[in-house]
Parts: structure tokens; C-alpha cells; sequence
């Protein structure tokens, strides 16, 4: 069975890219502005011949098949270039479903007068084509998972800088929900710093932290206890009105570490701390 | 079998553990270091681990109770030069050494017990400066 449609797509196949593409250049979904035609032709030329080869091994309905993966990998590249292109994923899709019109109507013009055995082509082709395009929207979104990875990852290398603010006192300014992930390399990168500068002092600024809850508070908590393992004492500073309330009520034990409202006042300690003065004529020098 | 060994500075004893710990080499320190700062009348101790990339559980309670030894006999024990790495562990091992003294290097350490214990007196009979 169905060895019809694999026949057609050899025979019929200059009618058919005709038509289809005749199709999707008068479609709403055809974008001008992202893709010239011929590069749609090239495409569409790829797809044909790459679906024509693979039904003809009377496979209809497993596209994982190995012989259809020059198909898989063919539309993972389509979806991939299209998602960069600015399509969007009913346009990517509408791709491969806009191959249904032009194949049904090649099956029609077949001269098959066996309305069950047509009916069966039919269904066959349109699960299959479903189950390809699927897969073209299932690529897309992979893609596009894979750009929001990468630049998590990047906010991750950029959202935790340790600046050294005076001799031997570091400043950490924490921007953004703390997670476990964060928590891990911001602790490392503090010890890291900590061993280089040989600083006794760091202040971790949580103003840029929006909301504080145990999580978030236990995962503080775990960086000043390995800073202080270390031999380096922190400061916690940049606690709003609000979080000092909430951590209150959340019940959570900040008496082992010196809270500071401000990074200046933090600041201020710390040079206390480290025996300089800080009368104001001390910084005008 | 091997023994780690215990340099003495002045009224400060200077261990520095550079091999990985097992329970005899962590026994056999404790009684070796208990004995010297009885014997020198030690005022401080510095335990320096910066050569160890690796320590578990075990070695995080021996360091405590290394320190609170040294306390009983009227020496304050300060650990010298933790890894990151180390700290971290020590840290996701729920072990945070709490009163045990740390610093960042020997440097600082000894300035650190400096700071709690004075300088040592000197006296006429005081042969060692």
C-alpha cells in the first residue's frame, strides 16, 4: 500500500513543486522581507527531493526511521535558520503543512478511482506531514531554548563581579533572584578573589536582590561560612526596609554575620575594622 | 610510620598537613601536638592546610577537635590557608568549624594569635630570645 504516493512524488514531482510553490508564494504566511524566493525554491526543492526519497521505502508512519533522518536532518536545519531569521513558529510550520494542498490534489489527478484506497493515501500522507511538521515546531523551540541557555549562561558570568574596594576589603553587589546555581558561583568566584587579594573583608551588597527568602538566605548564609573558613569575614549589607521586616518574620538567624543597612556604612566598618580612620580628611588625601 | 611534623616558633607551634589524613597520622598529631604544647607551654598553634585540595568530614571534625585540644591546654589553635574549594565542601558538609579560629595564610594567622595573645614576655629566664 501507498507505494501510489511514493510513485507520485517521483512522477508528478515538476507539477507538484509547481504548485506548492505557487502556493506559498501567494500565502500569508510567505515573508518577503526575511527570505527572497529563490532561496524558498532551493528549500523547497531540498525537502521534495529528500520526502521523495525516503517514502520510498513504504514507511509511512515511524519518522524516526533511519531512513527518514536526511528528512529530520534537513527540517532541524530549516528550523534552526528560520528561528534566526525572525519566523515565527506557525510560519516555520506552515512550510511543511502547506505541502498537504499540492499533494492531495497530485493524489486526486492520480486517476485512482478506489475511494477507500484513496482515502487511506490521504490519510497516510497527512499523518505524515503532521508528524513532520510537529517536528520542525519541536526544532524550533529547541533552538530558541538553546539561545536562552547561552545567554542565562552569560548573565551568570556578568551578574557576579567582586571588586576589591580598598586594601584587603572586596565588595560583591549581588543584582537579581539569587538561586542555587548563582549562589555556587558567587561563592566561588568571592573565595577565588579572596585568596588572590588576601583581603580579611568582604561585603556582600544585596540592594539588588528583590526578594529574600530562606532559600535565598541560607544560600548567603553558606558563602559567609566558607569566607570565614577561609579566614575572611563578611559583611552583609544593602538589607532594605522591607527584607530586614520579612526576614524577621521568616525567622531567619542573620546574628552569626554584621548587617549593615548601607554599603557605605558597610564600608565604614570594614576601615574601622582594619584600623584606618575615617574622618572625612582621611579621603581627601 | 609517618608523622607530621611540628615546627616550633618561639611560644607558636606551626603544623603543616601536606599529606592526606587518616585516623593513626590524625591520632598520632593530636598526641604529638598535645605533648609539645604541654611541654613548651605553648600560647598558639597554627595549623596550616593550604597544600589540601581534598578533605571530607573526617578531617573537618579532626581539625575541631585538634583546636579545642589545644584550647584545653591553654593554647588558641588557628587554621591557616583553606582552599575555596575545600571551604565550599566544607560547607555543602554541613561542617563549619564553628570555634575554630581561621585566617587566610600563616602570615596572617600569626598576626591573628598575635593580636589574642600578646607577645611574650621576656624574662631573665626566658632563654629563647
Amino acid at each position: 500500500m501507498n507505494t501510489s504516493i511514493a510513485n507520485l512524488l517521483v512522477s508528478q514531482r515538476n507539477e507538484i513543486f509547481q504548485e506548492w510553490m505557487h502556493q506559498q508564494l501567494s500565502s500569508e504566511a510567505m515573508r518577503a522581507d526575511l527570505i527572497s524566493e529563490a532561496d524558498l525554491r532551493t528549500e523547497s526543492d531540498r525537502f521534495l527531493e529528500v520526502i521523495s526519497r525516503a517514502v520510498q521505502s513504504g514507511n509511512f508512519n515511524d519518522i524516526r526511521a533511519p531512513e527518514y533522518k536526511p528528512v529530520l536532518e534537513m527540517l532541524e536545519r530549516f528550523s534552526r535558520s528560520r528561528g534566526f531569521q525572525g519566523f515565527t513558529p506557525s510560519e516555520t510550520a506552515t512550510f511543511v503543512f502547506s505541502f498537504k494542498q499540492p499533494l492531495f490534489n497530485a493524489l486526486r489527478k492520480s486517476g485512482n478511482s478506489e475511494p477507500a484506497e484513496q482515502i487511506e493515501n490521504v490519510w497516510a500522507a497527512n499523518l505524515l506531514i503532521d508528524k513532520l511538521g510537529l517536528y520542525t515546531t519541536e526544532m524550533y523551540q529547541q533552538s530558541r531554548e538553546e539561545v536562552i541557555r547561552r545567554q542565562q549562561e552569560e548573565m551568570l558570568e556578568l551578574s557576579t563581579p567582586v571588586v576589591q574596594i580598598w586594601e584587603g576589603i572586596l565588595a560583591l553587589p549581588l543584582i537579581g533572584t539569587l538561586d542555587s546555581a548563582r549562589t555556587s558561583v558567587m561563592m566561588e568566584t568571592l573565595l577565588q578573589k579572596i585568596v588572590e587579594t588576601r583581603s580579611e573583608l568582604a561585603i556582600i551588597d544585596i540592594t539588588g536582590v528583590p526578594t529574600v527568602d530562606t532559600l535565598v538566605a541560607q544560600h548567603l548564609l553558606k558563602t559567609v561560612a566558607a569566607a570565614r573558613l577561609m579566614g575572611a569575614d563578611c559583611l552583609i549589607s544593602g538589607i532594605r526596609p522591607q527584607i530586614a521586616q520579612t526576614m524577621v518574620h521568616l525567622q531567619i538567624d542573620l546574628s552569626e554575620v554584621t548587617t549593615k543597612a548601607t554599603l557605605a556604612e558597610a564600608l565604614r566598618f570594614a576601615l574601622k575594622r582594619s584600623g584606618r580612620a575615617t574622618q572625612s580628611k582621611d579621603f581627601r588625601e | 610510620m609517618d608523622r607530621i611534623p611540628i615546627l616550633r616558633m618561639g611560644d607558636l607551634l606551626l603544623v603543616t598537613i601536606q599529606v592526606d589524613m587518616h585516623d593513626r597520622l590524625a591520632s598520632a598529631l593530636q598526641d604529638d601536638l598535645t605533648g609539645q604544647i604541654a611541654e613548651v607551654s605553648a600560647k598558639g598553634v597554627l595549623i596550616d592546610i593550604s597544600s589540601l585540595d581534598i578533605v571530607d568530614s573526617f578531617i573537618g571534625r579532626m581539625l575541631a577537635n585538634t583546636s579545642a585540644m589545644a584550647r584545653v591546654l591553654g593554647a588558641e589553635a588557628v587554621v591557616v590557608g583553606m582552599q575555596p574549594a575545600v571551604a565550599i565542601t566544607l560547607v555543602e558538609l554541613g561542617v563549619n568549624l564553628s570555634g575554630v579560629h581561621t585566617a587566610l595564610d600563616v602570615e596572617k594567622g600569626v598576626e591573628m594569635l598575635r593580636n589574642r595573645i600578646g607577645f611574650p614576655e621576656r624574662d631573665d629566664t626566658d632563654v629563647r630570645f
